[in-house]
């Protein structure tokens, strides 16, 4: 079944995006990446290590030309911030895709919507594909669409608290109301949370602690790989109608008497 | 001279350009960005950026993140 994910014109079989972060290695990072199925690979920006330049790289394992790159703005707390990180990657020659996030509040990590809005602004303007991290409000992402975003990413629960979707409904309604592909990121915890995800019709899901931080990280991998297949074929297929009283399956003439 | 890089105080020959620090950082051929005083040095420019005591030097490279 053809089924692609396309973002910003590009189209994707994987319908799971994953972050790189909290692994034990490289190695494990990459068994993770390969077993998920993900096609497009978050990654963060930080000060090269002075004092061992020579240390071995995320991008030796995880290869550009095999996948999209999304660096995110992960840490940043102005829009002045992100803004300046997205430059600074797209200069490091990865592209042009940007996972903005402008985080407001240390402890829940959740975004801070006016700056998140502003830095949005200014990058859309200078060609940047943004791919916006956001609450789970249809308004802000209805305003984030609008100036051009290519999708928007609200966020199931608050980042590795691997709660799952707090809000459906809003999610829901986010999808509704949304021409470019919605993309639940963070808060999913296991792979159940993301196949509900694709079963309300977003289009794709974002993760790295649910993964990173399980027992087994690579075998958690590939069950988000099919939690993502399972929910999206059932979406596709839709569902049967919920109904307060039961309806038997076996039929009801030649019982024995 | 002296120059700040990556927050830290480094000293660096007089007359370096940005392309001979991150060949002496052992960077020439990593995915990496720079700043210099703020403003994003292109690639193409490391070898006609010279720099100067006191230059604030910023260079990142991608590292493990959600």
């Amino acid at each position: 079944m053809k089924d692609p994910f396309i973002l910003a014109g590009r189209e994707y079989q994987s319908r799971l995006i994953v972050g790189t972060g909290k692994y034990k290695d490289f190695t494990e990072t990459r068994r993770a990446v390969e077993a998920s199925g993900a096609e497009i690979v978050t990654v963060a920006v930080r000060r090269v290590n002075i004092t061992d330049p020579n240390r071995e790289n995320l991008l030796d394992y995880i290869d550009p030309h095999t996948y999209t790159i999304l660096p995110n703005t992960a840490g940043c707390s102005t829009a002045e911030d992100a803004i300046r990180t997205c430059r600074l990657a797209r200069e490091a020659g990865v592209g042009n895709m940007v996972k903005l996030e402008v985080i407001g509040d240390d402890k829940t990590l959740f975004p801070d919507i006016p700056a998140t809005l502003e830095a949005a602004q200014v990058l859309v303007n200078e060609g940047f594909v943004v791919l916006p991290y956001i609450h789970d409000d249809p308004v802000s992402c209805k305003k984030l669409e609008d100036m051009g975003c290519a999708a928007v990413m609200p966020l199931a629960a608050p980042i590795g608290s691997g709660l799952g979707i707090r809000n459906p409904y809003n999610i829901q309604i986010i999808r509704e109301h949304s021409a470019v592909p919605v993309v639940v990121d963070a808060g999913v915890g296991t792979a159940s949370d993301a196949a509900v995800a694709l079963e309300m019709g977003c289009d794709a899901v974002l993760m790295n602690t649910a993964i990173a931080a399980a027992q087994d990280p690579i075998l958690m991998a590939e069950a988000m790989k099919l939690g993502i297949e399972a929910g999206r074929k059932a979406f596709l297929a839709g569902r049967m109608p919920r109904k307060l009283y039961a309806t038997a399956s076996s039929p009801v003439q030649g019982l024995l008497g | 001279m002296r120059i700040v890089l990556n927050g830290e105080e480094r000293e660096c020959q007089d007359g370096w350009t940005l392309a001979d620090l991150v060949k002496d950082l052992g960077l020439s051929h990593k995915r990496i960005a720079a700043e210099v005083n703020r403003d994003i040095i292109p690639r193409t420019e490391y070898d006609q950026q010279r720099l100067q005591a006191d230059d604030v030097v910023e260079v990142i490279n991608f590292v493990g993140g959600g």
